[in-house]
């Protein structure tokens, strides 16, 4: 029993001593789903060059935010640029937001892999999106009604995509179904053949079908040089200016492995 | 001193209380009582900050936006500038798949419950219970797993023949029956046996026919319909049906086990069968503590928020038409679970407490059903009590 006690002792001093070890020597990430894997192999690279432990966690661009006015993170990922009304309740906070872009991302227009619809222009996906087109047959495809697939309110993804394509005033129809991550979509628009989703293209793989928008099908290049019109800048924002070892973290994608770790990803690096 | 008193001594102070030890002993007992109140009254107090906190930051939102919208306008659009935030499609969608998986498990819970206290023999019922309320101890999000990924799919690929055999091994049973009984009870009054087998059978031909063809019929319209997403309110109900499953079994199962063996006795004794028991005898002398036991479980669909964010679709408007269970629905609690992330204090105030908006609503659902099922159940003790 008592040396049970006493491993238990053991256990809590070793624990707290951990954590306040760790508050010099952890970067915490907190945010986007389509920064996330980006983070990951940053974070596990970093891991293993540096010793410092990084944690990702993905919640959504705006959680991200959330955490870093509230200073529960080290860097924020976030798939979209801080809004006004966050860059002042950081401020208000005495947080002081620095966006750092290490990627660019082509939003993706996926559908089920045995829909025979090829392309789509800008206008037509925000008509399908608006609710007015509703048939797959008005686009040059199978009599079916379009299944419109989303994200969440608290999506960078989401913000983007309302941004790049449909307008920021306009409003999503209420048929359109709502999901939470990128990874969900892709299940949704893999498994439902009638489906139209938005992805980043770092999530694309061949369980779907990545429409062209405008006649440019999105890949490395083509977001590259800008004929991808759906195209994003992706962000890592601290409070204030970097310096050390975050400062290190955040210069990454500017190296030739960082470089390496994002082309890997499907993402385009700058 | 004589022997005599020294015994008595001696006996006496086995029962004689000293002083210290009543002390210690009255200390023990106020310390103990104060405990156990303390902790009651914890809970208690629990219960009623929960209701404060989420009405303290409910109510700003009906003094900035007001109740009608709310309540009258299916336009959810929280996030955009300006914001709007009516709720009903949302009510509307929460309702829905509450009636919907009630449908689902309230028949099936009753008749497990029946089925466990009254027909089965006692060594299988042992096992067999423990077992259904296993049912209970799965995480809900693996539930929600099972319903995006396995259920959905195999709704849209095969969504048409599925619900026709559904229908089928669903409704036959219930048609079998309801045939026997029907032309039981319309040959009942006949007085002439030879007469009454004829008319009898007579009926049993034309009703068996009829309900052959309503199984066909109705049967071959399910089959021609085509599930366009599997992400729908009839997934979510079939899902929180199996939620609410143990709860219904095992209340209901404990209040016909409380109608008690010599109500049993008493009607076999009379020359009813177990038939005419379990339906006239044993149902309405439980029907208080079902009722109740399906009041609880219908409030475990309600509040479910994993599997109904996962498999519902969460697309904010009301199906047409509005009995369309294999549209794409958005609850309140999915809602609150998904729109959390984003709607802050700092961000913007009516989409954050629009939320706590909805969870009041949820709460005063609950609060009113546990408060009528807590009465309905006490009803049901004074009239098995005999008072």
């Amino acid at each position: 029993m008592i040396q049970r006690l006493l491993l238990l002792l053991f256990l809590i001093v070793f624990a707290v001593s951990e954590t306040a070890d760790a508050a010099v020597k952890t970067i915490v990430l907190d945010g986007s789903t389509t920064v996330g894997p980006v983070a990951k192999s940053f974070a596990i690279y970093f891991t293993k060059k540096y010793g410092v432990r990084v944690t990702v966690s993905e919640s959504g661009s705006g959680n991200g935010a959330k955490s870093l006015i509230n200073s529960s993170c080290t860097i924020a990922t976030m798939s979209r640029a801080m809004k006004e009304a966050e860059i002042a309740a950081a401020r208000k906070k005495g947080v002081n937001p620095v966006a750092h872009v290490i990627a660019f991302d082509g939003l993706a227009m996926v559908i089920h892999p045995a829909n025979p619809v090829r392309s789509l222009s800008i206008s037509q996906i925000r008509s399908i999106y608006q609710g007015t087109i509703r048939n797959w047959k008005e686009v040059g495809g199978a009599n079916a009604r379009i299944v419109v697939i989303q994200r969440e309110s608290n999506s960078g993804t989401q913000e983007s995509f309302k941004e790049l394509v449909t307008g920021k005033r306009m409003r999503i129809t209420g048929n359109s179904e709502t999901q939470s991550s990128n990874g969900a979509v892709k299940n949704r628009v893999s498994t439902t053949l009638s489906s139209i989703g938005f992805l980043s293209l770092g999530f694309v793989d061949s369980s779907v079908k990545v429409i062209a928008v405008n006649g440019v099908v999105p890949n490395e290049k083509t977001v590259k040089n800008g004929a991808y019109k759906v195209t994003r800048p992706l962000y890592l924002y601290t409070n204030g200016q970097p310096s050390g070892l975050v400062k290190q973290f955040i210069d990454l994608p500017n190296t030739p492995e960082g470089k390496g770790m994002i082309t890997e990803l499907g993402l385009v690096s700058r | 001193m004589t022997g005599e008193s020294e015994g008595e001594r001696n006996r006496s102070n086995a029962f004689v209380v000293s002083a210290r030890k009543r002390t210690l002993q009255k200390v023990a007992k106020t310390t103990g009582e104060g405990m156990l109140f303390s902790v009651a009254f914890f809970v208690a107090v629990v219960v009623l900050f929960i209701f404060y906190f989420v009405a303290r930051d409910a109510i700003p939102f009906f003094q900035i936006r007001g109740f009608s919208e709310f309540f009258t306008s299916t336009n959810w659009y929280p996030a955009d500038e300006p914001g709007e935030f009516g709720a009903l499609a949302i009510i509307y969608g929460s309702l829905m798949v509450t009636l919907g998986s009630a449908m689902i498990a309230v028949p099936m819970g009753v008749a497990a419950a029946i089925c466990l206290s009254d027909i089965l023999p006692f060594s299988i019922r042992q096992y067999a219970k423990p077992v259904i309320e296993m049912l209970a101890a799965i995480p809900s999000v693996a539930f929600g797993f099972f319903a995006l990924v396995v259920l959905a799919p195999l709704m849209q690929d095969h969504g048409g023949p599925l619900l026709m055999w559904a229908w089928w091994i669903l409704v036959s049973p219930f048609l079998l029956l309801s045939v026997i009984v029907i032309s039981d009870l319309l040959t009942a009054n006949i007085k002439d046996e030879k007469r009454r087998e004829k008319r009898h059978w007579m009926w049993l031909i034309v009703l068996g026919f009829f309900s052959i063809f309503l199984l066909f019929k109705v049967g071959a319209v399910l089959n021609g319909i085509q599930i366009l997403t599997g992400t729908n309110a009839l997934n979510v109900s079939i899902i929180l049906s199996f939620m609410a499953l143990p709860t219904i079994v095992s209340v209901s199962e404990d209040a016909l086990q409380a109608v008690g063996r010599d109500i049993r006795e008493g009607s076999y004794a009379l020359g009813a069968t177990r038939a005419e028991t379990i339906i006239k005898t044993i149902l309405p002398a439980a029907s208080s503590g079902i009722l109740a036991a399906v009041i609880l479980g219908i409030m475990r669909a309600l509040g479910e928020t994993m599997v109904v964010w996962m498999a519902s679709g969460n697309s904010s408007h009301i199906p047409e038409p509005w009995f369309n269970y294999l549209e794409a629905i958005r609850t309140l609690t999915a809602t609150i679970a998904g729109d959390m992330g984003e709607a802050d204090q700092v961000t913007g105030s009516a989409r954050f407490h629009v939320l706590f908006a909805m969870g009041l609503l949820l709460l005063i659902i609950s609060f009113i059903s546990n408060l009528v099922s807590e009465r309905i159940v006490v009803r049901q003790r004074k009239i098995l009590s005999g008072q």
